[in-house]
């Protein structure tokens, strides 16, 4: 794997082999010693454009638990926001010999960019750009419902036949995208569920069903309910007329927790707006993965850099590398 | 004139002496029908017919060559004063005369805006020092492009620019009041508004098309509609003021059915279309490179058919580039932080050729009509779009449309390289130019000095 981009070309078998890698990272984690000695000498670089301090920090600590050095690179009081170009950075950090680069940038397409523009040679990862994608939050999602699913017999089962509800702001999240593509991929089943506001224009190409009433959605039985997080700012440009609103008709309250089926779960990416989106029953409930989600993504991130970075030269066999 | 140029240094391809040199073209098919000479003198064409000789006379072998009135582009971004790192009057003239242009209309979102009899005379001038074509600028509609007051058109129009084509380009003239002002106004002196169809509330931050690919690659979406409901109003203002209203780079399928139930109505409304919009399509954005990053965006299929379409049938009346040089910087980054805009002016006549002739839906008679005679007389310019005959203006492009090649940078001739069809495969070439007589482009190669 070169770089990782997004889920929407990610093939069946590669998803299958980063999950699989995760899992036998998550094995690591267990033990007393959680540091493997994978990728030391590498250098993985945080781009951050945007504060996302949990999707930072999750980066670090998979880098750090392979052994490699870590740069966070903030764009915040760096030069960027003195209006160094994307081009500029990108070969400061090829100057510098990073080995990944991890970014995170407000704007779709930007880890495309910086991936194809020939200013660096390093893999890049896609920590989230723009509205466009987020592939490893939709990989640490898909793992945990497989590992919620399937327990221990996990390795190479995808999620045929998993039916799962993405609940909220489709329109502006690049977790949905990711979601979408990744979870048609792995064989599940996915519906969306969106104030039609919220829900882009012309979704005809997505392999998906869209139902504007939560309800419907609850009584259709899911395996899984994700809720999206719901940004203030979107009611100031008439996407929704109120926050009450918006709770009332999309968010997961105590009685449509209570009417989803036994066995199934409630994903959030976090943050949570607990009271808006998600009550805080449904944050709480033993249905909830929220807290798995977190732990998982840096198995998750530690599969992929791994893959990336020492998987050219062995790959499928994290296992062994590891010990 | 000479406030530009330098004494002539003797490199590169030089004409030397005045314009009055005759030459004899010998062969040319006169807008793609029968061959024939054409003797050049003084500026003007001075004879046209079979097996001409005149002693003493430059003589190009025009065999197979295609005989064009001397293409005007309605709508060019010259960017001088102001932005001259992207581009100045001298070097987007050379792009036009590159892609067989002798007149070039210049938009007015310079810096300072082309909203004064001043700044419109110094383009004027700067144009006539440059030499290389006809630099006719467009004033502002209103006050800085703002939208809010009316500029001195009348000023403009009295001027020595002799300013006939007034827009905003760049923003649309939202307030459909000032539209209806403007629209009255410029009826004094035979004006024109050419309106930038874009409703601003519905394309705030907008980065592409609407539709599928705006859904997956989550680029905010500049909907057809915003285009649309701007044109319906405008024909609508049009028609009840009794003005004229020219419409520029129409991009969608439902701007083309709503110019033709206006026509059909009586609405006295002109239409264009960009040379990118009748060949590329919203599928080029997948890879996130900003030179596919034009303002409006880049359609779909259907609207390239429906373009197209309504070019062949006459309710697009012109092809206009809209030529918008940019700097390597503000290409080569993210999508969102890109400028809009593409260079056309090299790569038009070429365009054109493959989405509209080798298709069959235009005649080399119509590549005339609708890249020359229609947009001078849209623009109320004598001298341009002339035909070819004589006592006209010696103002015309040869143009061999055999070759087939690959668009390179060296194509380009303008300061700016943001061009779409770089690595694509074009068919055609610009042989000649001549401007008033005088070749600007001699066999393939641009003139490196002209005298004005």
């Amino acid at each position: 794997m070169r770089h990782l981009l997004d889920t929407k070309t990610l093939s069946r078998e590669d998803a299958l082999r980063i999950l699989d890698v995760a899992e036998d990272m998550r094995d690591t984690q267990s033990r007393e010693v959680k540091k493997l000695p994978t990728l030391r000498g590498k250098t993985v670089v945080n781009l951050f454009f945007e504060d996302s301090t949990r999707t930072r920090i999750s980066f670090e600590a998979a880098a750090k638990r392979l052994s490699a050095d870590v740069i966070n690179f903030s764009a915040k009081g760096s030069s960027v926001s003195k209006g160094e170009s994307l081009q500029d950075t990108a070969q400061t950090l090829q100057a510098m010999g990073a080995d990944a680069v991890v970014i995170r940038h407000g704007a779709s397409g930007a880890p495309h960019t910086l991936a194809t523009s020939g200013w660096i040679s390093a893999g890049v990862v896609n920590a989230g750009d723009g509205t466009h994608e987020h592939p490893t939050q939709a990989l640490l999602d898909a793992f945990t419902m497989r590992k919620r699913r399937f327990g221990d017999d996990s390795r190479g089962r995808d999620l045929d036949g998993l039916k799962v509800a993405i609940v909220g702001d489709i329109l502006h999240s690049r977790v949905a995208r990711s979601n979408v593509w990744l979870l048609h991929t792995l064989g599940a089943d996915v519906t969306l569920v969106a104030p039609p506001t919220l829900v882009p224009q012309d979704v005809s190409a997505w392999p998906v069903r869209i139902v504007y009433d939560l309800d419907q959605a609850v009584d259709a039985g899911p395996d899984a309910i994700m809720m999206l997080r719901i940004q203030l700012e979107r009611m100031n440009a008439a996407y929704f007329p109120t926050e009450r609103e918006y709770s009332r008709r999309w968010g997961l309250d105590p009685a449509r927790l209570g009417r989803l089926p036994d066995g199934s779960m409630v994903l959030h990416p976090g943050p949570m707006n607990r009271g808006l989106e998600i009550s805080a029953d449904a944050a709480d409930s033993p249905r909830s993965t929220v807290l798995e989600q977190v732990a998982n993504g840096v198995s998750v991130r530690m599969a992929a850099l791994y893959l990336l970075l020492a998987g050219e030269r062995d790959s499928g066999n994290a296992e062994e590398n590891a010990q | 004139m000479s406030l530009r140029h330098d004494p002539p240094t003797g490199s590169g391809t030089e004409v030397t002496g005045s314009g009055t040199d005759a030459v004899l073209i010998r062969g040319a098919r006169l807008t793609g029908g029968d061959a024939a000479d054409l003797i050049i003198e003084g500026g003007i064409i001075t004879e046209v017919g079979a097996g001409l000789s005149r002693a003493g006379a430059r003589v190009v072998d025009a065999d197979g060559l295609i005989a064009l009135p001397g293409l005007v582009d309605l709508h060019t971004h010259l960017r001088e004063p102001g932005y001259e790192a992207s581009e100045t009057i001298l070097t987007g003239s050379r792009a036009a005369a590159a892609g067989g242009y002798t007149t070039v209309f210049a938009m007015p979102n310079t810096s300072p805006v082309a909203d004064t009899a001043g700044v419109v005379e110094q383009e004027l001038a700067l144009g006539e020092a440059a030499g290389y074509v006809h630099v006719q600028p467009i004033g502002a509609v209103t006050v800085g492009q703002k939208g809010e007051r009316l500029a001195e058109l009348g000023a403009m129009a009295s001027s020595r620019a002799r300013v006939r084509v007034f827009s905003d380009d760049g923003f649309c003239v939202f307030d459909p009041l000032i539209m209806r002002r403007a629209l009255e106004y410029v009826k004094a002196f035979d004006g024109v508004v050419a309106q930038h169809a874009q409703d601003p509330r519905l394309t705030e931050g907008a980065q592409m098309n609407e539709g599928t690919v705006s859904a997956e690659l989550g680029l905010a979406g500049w909907p057809a509609v915003a285009e649309e409901s701007i044109i319906a109003r405008d024909v609508l203002l049009a028609e009840h003021v009794g003005s004229r209203l020219h419409v520029c780079h129409l991009s969608t399928a439902g701007s083309v059915d709503i110019i033709r139930w206006a026509k059909k109505r009586g609405v006295d409304v002109t239409a264009e279309v960009t040379p990118h919009h009748l060949l590329l399509t919203e599928e080029l954005v997948r890879g996130y490179d900003a030179r596919y990053k034009v303002n409006p965006p880049l359609r779909r299929d259907e609207d390239v058919e429906a373009v197209r379409a309504g070019l062949a049938d006459g309710t697009i009346d012109i092809v206009a580039t809209d030529h918008a040089p940019h700097p390597a910087e503000a290409k080569s980054c993210e999508w969102q932080a890109a400028a809009n805009g593409m260079v056309g002016l090299e790569s038009a006549l070429r365009v054109v050729q493959q989405a509209m002739v080798d298709t069959g839906l235009l005649n080399w008679d119509d590549v005339a009509r609708v890249m020359s005679v229609a947009p001078a007389r849209i623009g109320r310019l004598a001298g341009a779009g002339t035909p070819l005959s004589p006592g006209q203006p010696a103002s015309l492009t040869l143009y061999d449309p055999t070759p087939v090649r690959t668009f390179a940078t060296g194509d380009l001739r303008g300061r700016s390289v943001n061009s779409p069809y770089l690595g694509r495969t074009l068919p055609g070439e610009v042989r000649w130019t001549f401007f008033r007589g005088r070749p600007t482009v001699a066999d393939s190669a641009l003139i490196e000095e002209v005298h004005a």
